[in-house]
């Protein structure tokens, strides 16, 4: 097997949260990473940071169907990771000292900014789930991110029976687009 | 309610849920009805901010749980080879020979379980009981025997010691939160670990009023830690949250788990909390961990009449405190407590497990 092919396989499991394949990216990469940061200001924090950061835009590709990566993982989590940590110091005001090898190895730039553009809806979506209070937030989350059925939601959160828990998940339902377009709109 | 079944209808078509019927009767619908269609581009939308909101959540669930493992191979937070210090857990797994002496120890300190000495504070609680724990003279004799096991010690030569409490870090460079009352008993401080290793430190600043200190390891054989696993809260805990401690009110640490049982501590002291948990002389000074693992408070006493009403300073206090410190010297700028915990999705053994290598018997004399 060459190395685009692990890469690709690497990237299937990334995409489809595998652990094994977070860990072997994680191992491969993050002391480069690590060593980049704390030679242009940052701390073993900041490193865990951004990496984490890089590693959610990477995932995020990764999920598209139209995704293609063309260079190497390595090199595409060091673009991005550069990117990211250049933003941070220039939004600290701490850009005094140079950074090195500023010019891009590859082009992130689009990347970066659509990363940030879903960050933002994650935000807000994470704002509007903390203010619904219980249980909706269980019931939201059972339903839609866990995918549980209406039967199992009954069981669970005790409703007598599963037309009774779809009436209550519709309601919170109303409530957090509610909450969650106000904030879009304001922000 | 019309609004629910009309949510009800979008999902089921968004889904394909639908009969081809009833699909062409609602896209018909839709064609002759501006707010039906500008709901179901709407939903659409919101549907998908919710898959994509799901989706990264468990993510980041994932590369927490990675990273957290990584961290404890020690492949992360090392300082890369450049001359630096190396920096090594300090409480790396040491084959320990628990000779029966130790656990004679742990018996005999829970008969001879310290003399309590009476403090009472600003609210004059009568029943208000720090939990130092005062060492009498068996506890001595037994700590000198346990202390035979310690194969190497790290530290300084063992000290004479009086009294006992805990305290835990709040930066890996060797400072630690503990209560004022403790300290204020003890005229040498010594941070003792679980290695039995000891260690000289200073009081830099105490506060009676919210009874914290912050204290500083001295000793240049301390090994700086690397980065904390979990995190202090600033805002307020809600009643009923529930909690886990550690601390020493014995020669080995022990666990305890309790809920918050008021927002304020003794006498309405909005500076305190008051917890349902069990615990004794020499508890104080340990940290309270809720389940995200944020340090959420520290120690301070118990009422002595009434059962299982225990106080705790709050968490924000550590910030006020060291707030303070900062201002009244520049050189402690370089505080930085931990901010992020990697504590949340572990099970509680887990977090106890890794909790417990920052969780230090202060003692002194």
């Amino acid at each position: 097997m060459n190395t685009l092919e692990q890469e690709q396989i690497l990237l299937k499991g990334l995409a489809g949260n595998d652990k094994n394949s977070i860990e072997s990216i994680y191992r491969e990469n993050y002391g480069t990473i690590q060593t980049f940061v704390l030679n242009n200001n940052g701390s073993v924090d900041d490193a865990r940071d951004i990496f984490q950061e890089a590693m959610i835009v990477l995932f995020e590709k990764a999920g598209m169907d139209s995704f293609t990566l063309n260079c190497q993982i390595k090199t595409y989590l060091y673009s991005i990771c550069r990117r990211l940590w250049l933003k941070r110091l220039q939004q600290l005001g701490k850009f005094s000292t140079q950074v090195e090898n500023l010019e891009d190895i590859t082009p992130v730039e689009t990347d970066v900014e659509e990363h940030e553009k879903r960050n933002d809806d994650f935000i807000l979506m994470e704002q509007a789930m903390s203010k619904i209070g219980e249980p909706c937030k269980s019931l939201l989350d059972a339903y839609y991110l866990q995918k549980k059925n209406m039967q199992e939601l009954a069981i669970e959160f005790g409703y007598t029976n599963a037309d009774n828990a779809k009436t209550q998940k519709y309601k919170c339902l109303v409530r957090l687009k509610k909450i969650f377009f106000a904030q879009y709109k304001n922000a | 309610m019309d609004d629910i079944l009309l949510l009800e209808e979008v999902e089921s078509y968004l889904r394909g849920e639908m009969t081809p019927e009833e699909k062409n009767l609602f896209e018909r619908r839709r064609k002759n009805d501006a707010e039906l269609d500008q709901l179901v581009v709407e939903h659409t939308y919101f549907l998908q901010g919710m898959e994509t909101f799901g989706s990264i959540k468990t993510f980041k669930h994932s590369l927490t749980e990675v990273e957290a493992q990584l961290i404890s191979e020690g492949l992360i937070g090392l300082t890369p080879l450049n001359g630096k210090a190396k920096i090594i857990f300090l409480w790396k797994k040491h084959k320990r020979n628990i000779a029966v002496a130790a656990s004679i120890a742990g018996f005999i300190s829970i008969l001879a379980s310290g003399i309590l000495v009476t403090y009472t504070r600003k609210f004059g609680n009568e029943n208000y009981r720090v939990l130092v724990d005062q060492l009498n003279k068996t506890n001595r004799e037994v700590n000198k025997l346990k202390s035979k096991d310690a194969i190497e010690n790290a530290g300084i030569e063992k000290p004479e010691v009086d009294f006992r409490a805990t305290g835990f870090l709040i930066d890996g460079k060797g400072y630690l939160i503990t209560n004022a009352h403790v300290i204020s008993r003890m005229k040498n401080i010594y941070i003792e670990n679980r290695k039995g290793d000891f260690y000289k430190a200073v009081a830099l600043y105490s506060d009676k009023e919210v009874d914290l200190a912050i204290l500083k390891i001295t000793d240049t054989t301390f090994k700086a830690v690397g980065n904390l696993p979990f995190s202090i809260k600033k805002g307020n805990s809600e009643l009923g949250e529930q909690f886990f401690t550690l601390g020493f009110p014995r020669n080995e640490i022990v666990y305890g788990e309790g809920y918050l049982s008021a927002e304020s501590g003794s006498d309405g002291d909005s500076s305190a909390y008051q917890l349902n948990v069990s615990a004794n002389p020499g508890n104080s000074g340990g940290p309270v961990i809720n389940g995200k693992g944020e340090i959420i408070g520290i120690i301070t006493a118990k009422d002595a009449k009434a059962d299982g009403v225990v106080y705790a300073a709050k968490s924000r206090n550590i910030l006020t405190l060291l707030d303070k410190l900062k201002k009244m010297d520049d050189q402690y700028q370089v505080i930085k407590t931990p901010n992020k915990t990697d504590l949340k999705k572990l099970d509680r053994v887990h977090q106890v497990k890794k909790m417990e290598e920052y969780v230090f018997m202060v003692v002194g004399n």
